[in-house]
């Protein structure tokens, strides 16, 4: 089975027969295109990929890919898909999970998936909203945020999911948005072609209860002045004629400058590969929110041991040294007496 | 005096004997009582233990609260219980002493570490007066050895250090039990050798403790005579001592061989269960996968989504756990997948006992998720008995595509017995039909595969593996539709699958075997309904309570949901019905509830299990009051 070559596809073939049930105009429904679009390039067969997820309005979207899949429980997604990956290492697994999903009810199995590095992709539709519940403020909410469970505002300092998973020892992070399906695309293919733990923010509009959100950076008008390209090995600039860069010094850390007055060479070259996470932590504080200039892209994808495979190495050097089991032998591996 | 010294000192045969291992908790009690039982397990006696130590690992030396105690019955014959009171107390501070008088029968015999009897620790075990001169002990024969002064004369000549050698006492008390019981001094001596062998000092010291102890018994005027205890007849067979949470880890070992299904463990720490992580984490070569989760959350979800790839997924807990898993055990309801979820029960709630043992959590297990959540219970009697439960477990997991709960607890867990070994080859098979093709045909005249068609006999769905070519499908939590599981809010829908869950578990059932009854079968004035680890205590209780005239049956329950078809008519057969449990009568509800008979409880929550006299005089109370 596994000799036979990849059957080639297309976007239907990963189009479940489910009929999607998002609210119209929703984010997620570019997402889900981008995705199946997607599919077919990574080189690998629908039934060995599974989408899980939690509970929230991204938590739908298994239902609607031709893969196996298990809409779990809220926030629980992480660990369910952990113990799938440690069980089942020829299967891509997916992650689909929210802003409240993975940062709230599920924060703790969200940063010890990442530092321990199991081989899953996990996708953070980011709408900085309740959408399901119906419009509470999210852990990514903006300090003073009304909604209907905050009238006067909001007072929590809301969480940045790429500072998160930096912090949280993530071995790739990323961050695209709903607007631009191809770059949508690229990243999620650098993310699941990432061996580990692969995080990836997805800026996602909720139109019904959050509408616009991301617009004052992810509008096309606005995107060439707001939107920061993140480019390995290239210095990082950003604005209509590239005039605007990102340098970083030893009293300001990252910061955006006018290329024109400190020159192209002092500029700040993008190093994805850079095991000291503190310069991509830095490049991850540069917008406080999606109203400031906001780098997207790749911000980091180190190689460290995928726990998976450490997992698997264990048990076949375990069975190197002892043989595979005997359960006779085991019964018997303590001090044992006979009667006659 | 030549002639006392030669005196041919005979042991004298008895036919058992409880001995009691007290001191602090760094005193290393547990292994001087694990030693000992060891010893008298490969020497052929029948046994119990009853490890009793403090959730603390070190509370302040010489204090109550740091007492660790480990009890043990060893005898000539088939026991069941670790024994009620102990005829020997070895007491190794006046703490140890004070905390454990009161379990100790009057007649019975003391062993002090007379060195630990000084005015400071007197004062910290709360002792006014010092108990050896002021008539309290009187009716013990008590012996005061000075084991602290003894071990450093037989340890420093090796040159470690008075404060170092003093580490060695318990090992001065266990050879000294060991020349009292006659017991073969080869066993504890290559044990510590290979114990230690990275530490040869210790050793030593160790070596030199033990055997100054054995001497010292042999030599010194104290001891009238030593003890024996033939071995018991026992079936032939293999044997071996082991504990409930080992046993439970190899019966999950071996229900995975059986099922050809890799093991995986997604589990937190957490005591009284925590043994069982340590043991499978060992058995890789078996291709045992174990996961220490970051909570107790995660440690069941890991287990599901192995499930789900097809494993035999497993999470082990206690009740504090379990409270924490609930949701996701109704995730696992709904999606119908194989799953076992061990509670080691311990007293609650809250934090309460950790270490110390209860069977409160059977209410939990039932009826402890949301909705209608019904879900299989097993429960093992006995440490040995562990094994097959687990393997029972797995089987309707496997069998039925559902959750199954084990109620194990703190004292089958740390309490050990010896155990035949079973005849691996005589192991029921559990080998799993996956589904490979489709098993419905669609709308479109094409074929499908639908993961909620059932088996009509066990109701279990069908089961793709992710991989399976053509058969890519979704559950979830949400309700599904019967047979194509896509989601379904339909009322008439929900209803049928809130039904179609618990027939499929209440048919489990017909896949166990009938509830056996012993004793008085025919003509018992009262059935004594058990489950759990009481198994012992009710046996125990039930030989003297028909050794004093009375006619008594006993009934033990392995499987707790669904009951056996037949439980119904046992209970309706006797006049009176009895069922002692470590809590405040949750079986006595079940059963009361759902065959409407009038089951009397009897509790007891101290953390302890019932004694066999306590259970004797609950059942002779129980036949005064209704006679």
């Amino acid at each position: 089975m596994t000799d036979t070559a990849i059957p080639v596809t297309t976007r239907k073939d990963w189009t479940s027969d489910q009929e999607v049930r998002w609210c119209p105009g929703c984010g997620d429904y570019s997402i889900l295109a981008a995705v199946q679009l997607l599919m077919p390039d990574l080189g690998i067969r629908r039934e060995d990929t599974v989408f899980v997820s939690g509970i929230g309005c991204a938590a739908r979207f298994p239902y609607y890919m031709n893969t196996y899949g298990m809409h779990t429980i809220h926030g629980r997604a992480p660990a369910i898909a952990t113990g799938l990956a440690l069980a089942r290492p020829d299967l891509h697994v997916f992650v689909v999970s929210g802003d409240g999903d993975a940062l709230s009810i599920g924060g703790n199995h969200l940063i010890h998936a990442l530092r321990r590095n199991v081989n899953i992709t996990i996708l953070l539709f980011n709408n900085q909203i309740y959408g399901l519940t119906k419009g509470q403020y999210s852990p990514t909410s903006e300090v003073g945020k009304v909604t209907k469970s905050t009238p006067f505002g909001s007072l929590d300092t809301p969480f940045n999911p790429v500072s998160v998973a930096i912090g949280a020892e993530a071995t790739f992070v990323a961050r695209t948005h709903d607007m631009d399906r191809r770059h949508m695309m690229e990243v999620i293919q650098r993310a699941f072609e990432h061996r580990g733990a692969s995080l990836v923010e997805i800026y996602q509009n909720c139109n019904v209860f959050n509408d616009g959100a991301f617009e004052t950076i992810t509008a096309k008008v606005n995107r060439d002045d707001m939107l920061i390209p993140l480019r390995h090995a290239e210095p990082i600039r950003f604005g209509a004629d590239g005039g605007k860069g990102v340098v970083i010094d030893s009293q300001r850390g990252a910061h955006i400058v006018d290329v024109a007055d400190v020159g192209e060479a002092a500029l700040l070259v993008h190093d994805e590969t850079r095991d000291d996470p503190s310069v991509a932590f830095m490049l991850s504080r540069l917008a406080r929110g999606p109203q400031e200039p906001t780098p997207i892209g790749v911000f980091r994808d180190v190689v460290r041991p995928d726990y998976g495979e450490g997992v698997s190495s264990q048990i076949a050097a375990a069975q190197a040294e002892r043989g595979p089991g005997e359960l006779a032998a085991l019964l018997r591996s303590g001090a044992t007496w006979d009667v006659n | 005096m030549t002639d006392t010294t030669h005196r041919a000192r005979a042991p004298e045969i008895v036919d058992r004997v409880i001995i009691r291992f007290a001191g602090d908790s760094g005193d290393g009690m547990q292994l001087t009582g694990d030693r000992f039982t060891t010893t008298s397990a490969l020497y052929g006696n029948d046994l119990a233990t009853l490890p009793d130590f403090p959730a603390e690992i070190r509370a302040p030396a010489g204090t109550l609260a740091g007492v660790s105690a480990f009890q043990v019955h060893i005898s000539d014959h088939d026991i069941t219980t670790p024994g009620d009171a102990p005829n020997v107390l070895v007491a190794m501070n006046p703490a140890a002493l004070r905390s454990q008088i009161g379990r100790v029968a009057p007649g019975a015999t003391i062993i002090l570490n007379a060195d630990a009897f000084d005015e400071r620790h007197l004062t910290k075990a709360g002792y006014a007066a010092d108990p050896r001169h002021d008539g309290s002990l009187d009716a013990y024969t008590l012996y005061e050895v000075p084991m602290t002064s003894l071990t450093k004369g037989a340890v420093t000549p090796l040159g470690i250090k008075p404060r170092d050698a003093e580490r060695s006492k318990n090992f001065f008390a266990l050879g000294l039990i060991s020349w009292m019981y006659t017991r073969p001094v080869e066993p504890t001596l290559e044990w510590i050798a290979r114990r230690f062998v990275a530490k040869p000092d210790v050793a030593e010291a160790n070596t030199a403790a033990f055997k100054a102890g054995h001497a010292f018994g042999e030599t010194a005027e104290l001891f009238d005579h030593p003890y024996e205890i033939q071995p018991a007849v026992l079936p032939a067979g293999t044997y071996t001592n082991i504990n409930g949470n080992t046993a439970l880890a190899w019966g999950l070992v071996a229900a995975s061989q059986l099922s050809k299904m890799p093991l995986f463990l997604g589990s937190y720490p957490i005591t009284p269960a925590s043994d069982i992580l340590h043991e499978l984490s060992k058995h890789k070569n078996f291709g045992v996968r174990t996961l220490q989760a970051e909570d107790e959350i995660a440690g069941i979800g890991a287990a599901v989504g192995a499930a789900y790839g097809g494993h035999l997924g497993v999470t082990t807990t206690s009740g504090p756990g379990m409270a924490l898993k609930a949701e996701t055990m109704g995730l696992v309801v709904n999606l119908e997948l194989p799953l076992l979820v061990i509670d080691i029960q311990r007293g609650g709630p809250s934090t309460g006992l950790p270490t110390k043992t209860e069977q409160a959590d059977l209410l939990m297990a039932y009826y402890g998720r949301h909705g209608e959540a019904p879900l299989p219970i097993v429960a093992p009697k006995s440490p040995s008995h562990c094994f097959e439960v687990a393997i029972e477990a797995a089987r309707i997991a496997l069998e039925y595509r559902t959750p199954v709960v084990v109620l194990s607890d703190g004292y089958l867990a740390n309490g050990t017995e010896p155990w035949k070994l079973p005849d691996v080859d005589a192991l029921p098979d559990l080998t799993v039909t996956f589904a490979t093709e489709a098993n419905h045909v669609g709308d479109d005249g094409e074929p499908v595969f639908w993961p909620y068609v059932r088996d009509p006999e066990t109701l279990a769905r069908s089961w793709a593996l992710p991989g399976t070519p053509g058969l890519m499908h979704r559950i979830g939590g949400l309700e599904k539709e019967e047979g194509s599981g896509n989601v379904s809010y339909d009322p008439a829908n929900h209803e049928l699958m809130v039904r179609l869950r618990a027939d499929k578990v209440a048919g489990i059932a017909d896949s166990i075997p009938d509830v056996e009854v012993t004793g008085d079968v025919e003509d018992a004035e009262l059935l004594v309904l058990g489950w759990g680890s009481t198994w012992g205590a009710i046996d125990g209780a039930m030989s003297r309570a028909r050794e004093a005239g009375h006619r008594i049956a006993h009934a033990h329950l392995v499987h707790l949901n669904p009951f056996p078809r037949n439980l119904g008519d046992v209970l309706r057969r006797y006049p009176r019905v009895l069922v002692p449990e470590m809590n405040l009568g949750q079986l006595s509800r079940l059963v009361r509830a759902e065959y409407l008979v009038d089951a009397r409880s009897v509790s007891k929550v101290r953390g302890l299990p019932f004694t066999a006299a306590e259970l004797e005089q609950a059942i002779v109370d129980q036949l005064k009051d209704q006679a």
